[in-house]
């Protein structure tokens, strides 16, 4: 049982590493005013319940985060904040929103073939 | 029973230990991700100080543990070549030197060195250097017999505290340059500094850093090094440039009547027939060419260099 945990857990991160850059990219995008990790990572954790399993650790996206911003596709900037340490502040900058509007008629299209084959309607 | 900081620390201590291996800019950057996340975290959950332990406790639940997370950095440091690193050559030694994959590091063929951005990198560096280390010098100078001098008084702590931590930005700062122009992996963000922290400690934290005294000391040692990049560099271009040029130089002389001389003292003059002297001045073009071919090379070369030294005085273990 524990090779197949592993298994489960491998299967996890492959699906995850491009759905997390594109739920990231989507929640700045929608956001009207820049956020910080923490916010993002509350965002993130907000629609999963603990029967499923978190899909992202929040401490995961900051990479992707990071790489998301050396494909030029947030920008960032760190503020001092009042009474706590600086935070660092993300948004999506304008080749973001374009990006994200590929990414999502990819991800229709990925999860319409899915949806197919899983289906048995794809022959 | 630890209090909420103590925590802190613990995980990013296990966070380090489970980076080790990864590349030292990558363990400062996830580290001060970490800390900022969690110190930011505990800030906005807005719990009394009794039941901060347990606040931070599943802060750090919810972060992920220090494996996962430090799984994390190592694929995405994998995933993303540094700066420059836009060539496939660049990226073959990048991804080599994460230990990825196999094969050896290639180097431009000799003339191949002008399509290499590393080389073009190394070059802009080397010029610029004798103004960058001109600055750090002189505000390296100035900030410490500034911070000696009113050491005494009351307001020699916040000086000193200013100058001390403009000294780590600066030393951020000439990271991004260096990993921008000689394609070493530097820090992407300035290390997490606690501003809750009242001057005195704040001050003690900065005087036994380690990383501090190495940025001064890089500072200080950029003056000389930025002078010697600039003047070999400055001085093989213009020679080599100069040794292009001539075969224009000899047609003009030729075009208008002035007679071409290789030798010439008080009794004896070797005036050369036209072809003779357009046959010397293209040798000496060719001489050019390999001599601003081979710059390019040292250029390439001295980056590589720099770019390890850099890393070594400003990325704190």
């Amino acid at each position: 049982m524990v090779e197949l945990q592993d298994t489960h857990k491998k299967f996890q991160k492959e699906l995850s590493a491009g759905t997390v850059s594109l739920a990231l990219l989507s929640i700045l995008a929608q956001s009207e005013e820049p956020l910080y990790g923490y916010q993002i990572g509350k965002l993130v954790g907000a629609g999963e319940d603990e029967t499923t399993g978190v899909m992202v650790k929040q401490g995961a996206i900051y990479p992707v985060l990071r790489s998301l911003e050396s494909q030029g596709l947030l920008s960032s900037e760190r503020e001092l904040s009042d009474s706590g340490p600086p935070r660092r502040y993300y948004r999506a900058t304008n080749d973001g929103q374009e990006a994200l509007q590929t990414w999502i008629a990819i991800w229709e299209e990925t999860k319409s073939f899915v949806d197919n084959v899983l289906g048995g309607d794809y022959q | 029973m630890k209090t909420a900081d103590e925590l802190i620390k613990t995980y990013l201590a296990d966070l380090k230990v489970a980076l080790r291996g990864a590349d030292k800019a990558t363990i400062q950057d996830a580290l001060a991700d970490a800390e900022e996340h969690l110190r930011t975290a505990l800030e906005s959950e807005g719990v009394e100080t009794e039941a901060e332990t347990e606040a931070i406790q599943s802060i750090i639940n919810e972060y992920g543990g220090a494996e996962e997370i430090a799984q994390a950095y190592k694929n995405w440091e994998v995933s993303l070549p540094p700066a420059l690193a836009s060539t496939p050559a660049a990226r073959r030694s990048a991804s080599v030197a994460n230990g990825t994959s196999a094969g050896g590091r290639s180097y431009p063929g000799f003339f191949g060195i002008y399509a290499d951005p590393q080389a073009w990198g190394g070059l802009v560096y080397m010029l610029i250097s004798l103004i960058t280390g001109i600055l750090y010098f002189t505000w390296a100078v100035t900030g410490l017999s500034l911070s000696l001098s009113v050491m005494v008084l009351i307001i020699g702590i916040p000086v000193t505290i200013l100058f001390l931590l403009s000294f780590r930005g600066v030393a951020f700062l000439e990271g991004r340059l260096v990993e921008a122009l000689l394609g070493e992996r530097m820090p992407r963000r300035a290390s997490f500094t606690d501003s809750n922290l009242p001057w005195g400690e704040r001050l003690i934290m900065l005087l036994t850093g380690k990383a501090t005294w190495l940025s001064l000391l890089y500072m200080l040692l950029m003056m000389p090094l930025g002078v010697i990049y600039f003047s070999v560099m400055i001085t093989l271009l213009t020679l080599a440039l100069s040794f292009i040029i001539s075969p224009a130089g000899v047609v003009y002389m030729l075009a208008s009547g002035i007679p071409v001389s290789i030798i010439r003292t008080h009794n004896i003059s070797w005036v050369m027939t036209p072809s003779q002297a357009i046959l010397v001045s293209l040798v000496i073009a060719c001489v050019g060419m390999v001599i601003i071919t081979c710059s390019m090379h040292l250029a390439r070369f001295v980056g590589k260099i720099h770019g390890k030294f850099a890393k070594a005085l400003l990325v704190s273990d």
